[in-house]
């Protein structure tokens, strides 16, 4: 651990639903990264602290969190990007079911992945060649556009439509459907486009570019709500779905 | 209300959404040109009594604002209040024939000869 350069004063939600912001004092390092900072809480200061990480590398997406009311991944925040004033507020991701602290219930989250027929389903079998997908073809360089998401829940947090409609299904499932309505092997497209219809599913978005705007990865999920939009219009009214 | 519904709705809305655009620039700018001298009824019903161009222009308007508001509400309606349903969906329909109607008196009392 490198020399204190100051002293961060930093509220974490204590409790589950119903709680309170606790605060504590942890030294202010260079290069400190807000995940830093709670392992440093839970470490040395309070060890009943609950929160999730694993790769700490912006790989694994498990540490979410919200960080001055907004959601972020915190082994990539560095605190100098997020404090002014040496004062730092982390909760857990809106949107969801606290379990403890910092540690939310991602089940919602995932179900809704699977509500949106976000698994891939090919034809072939281990019998068949390798399908052969050109790198430069429209539908793989939409498929680049997305495929990056790396599940780490901050769109579907700070998604105010979510909020509101709670069923609605949220940006990450939906850029997990678009990558598969764009993957040209796969061969559920009809049910996929009819599972991220309607009211809950895609046309509840009102492209307020939230997600876009906080995603870590730098995706565009308004970008492929957008196109299943227009792919599910076109399905309808060719009466596919 | 299905699936489908739904689907041909939203694209109804963005339909209607483009109409508007349309409309309300042509409304907006015959606003500014007829006010240029004062506003009078006599002045706008000598522009419009009879008008053919007039009553398809407003009629066109109307359809838009009847097709457009409804959607638009419903969202709203069930994102602030969580009303969903065969009520809500009732409720905008009549709210869709009632706009369509006023809307549609009013451009018959201006464009009648």
């Amino acid at each position: 651990m490198g020399t204190a350069l100051s002293v961060l004063h930093v509220r974490v939600w204590r409790g589950t639903e119903s709680g309170e912001y606790q605060e504590f004092q942890v030294p202010r390092l260079e290069s400190q990264t807000v995940l830093d900072v709670v392992t440093h809480i839970q470490r040395k200061l309070d060890p009943t602290l609950s929160y999730r990480f694993a790769c700490r590398v912006g790989m694994c997406g498990s540490c979410a969190m919200t960080v001055n009311g907004k959601a972020r991944w915190t082994c990539r925040t560095h605190v100098a990007s997020v404090s002014d004033e040496e004062r730092l507020e982390i909760g857990p991701l809106r949107n969801l079911p606290v379990i403890k602290d910092l540690v939310t219930d991602m089940a919602p989250f995932f179900d809704k992945w699977a509500a949106a027929k976000g698994q891939f389903r090919g034809s072939a079998t281990r019998n068949d060649d390798f399908a052969r997908v050109s790198p430069e073809s429209r539908q793989r360089r939409l498929v680049d556009e997305s495929i990056e998401c790396i599940g780490c829940g901050v769109c579907y947090s700070s998604c105010d439509v979510v909020t509101w409609k709670p069923d609605y299904l949220g940006p990450a499932a939906l850029t997990r459907a678009w990558t598969l309505v764009n993957d040209v092997r796969d061969v559920d497209q009809r049910e996929r486009l009819t599972a991220v219809a309607g009211d809950a599913g895609c046309h509840a978005c009102h492209t307020q570019m939230t997600c876009t705007e906080r995603c870590p990865k730098k995706l565009s999920p308004t970008a492929g709500i957008a196109g299943l939009k227009r792919a599910v219009l076109s399905a309808a009214l060719k009466g596919e779905i | 209300m299905n699936l489908r519904t739904q689907v041909l709705l939203w694209g109804a809305q963005r339909a209607s959404a483009a109409v508007l655009a349309f409309c309300v620039l042509v409304h907006l700018v015959t606003i500014i040109y007829a006010v240029r001298n004062g506003l009078t009824a006599a002045e706008i019903l000598a522009r419009t009594s009879g008008s053919v161009a007039w009553t398809l222009f407003y009629t066109v308007f109307v359809v838009a604002i009847a097709v457009h508001a409804p959607i638009g509400l419903r969202n709203v309606l069930a994102e602030t209040f969580q009303w969903r349903g065969r009520g809500l969906d009732l409720a905008m329909l009549i709210l869709a024939l009632t706009l369509a109607l006023w809307g549609w008196r009013a451009v018959y009392a201006i464009t009648a000869a």
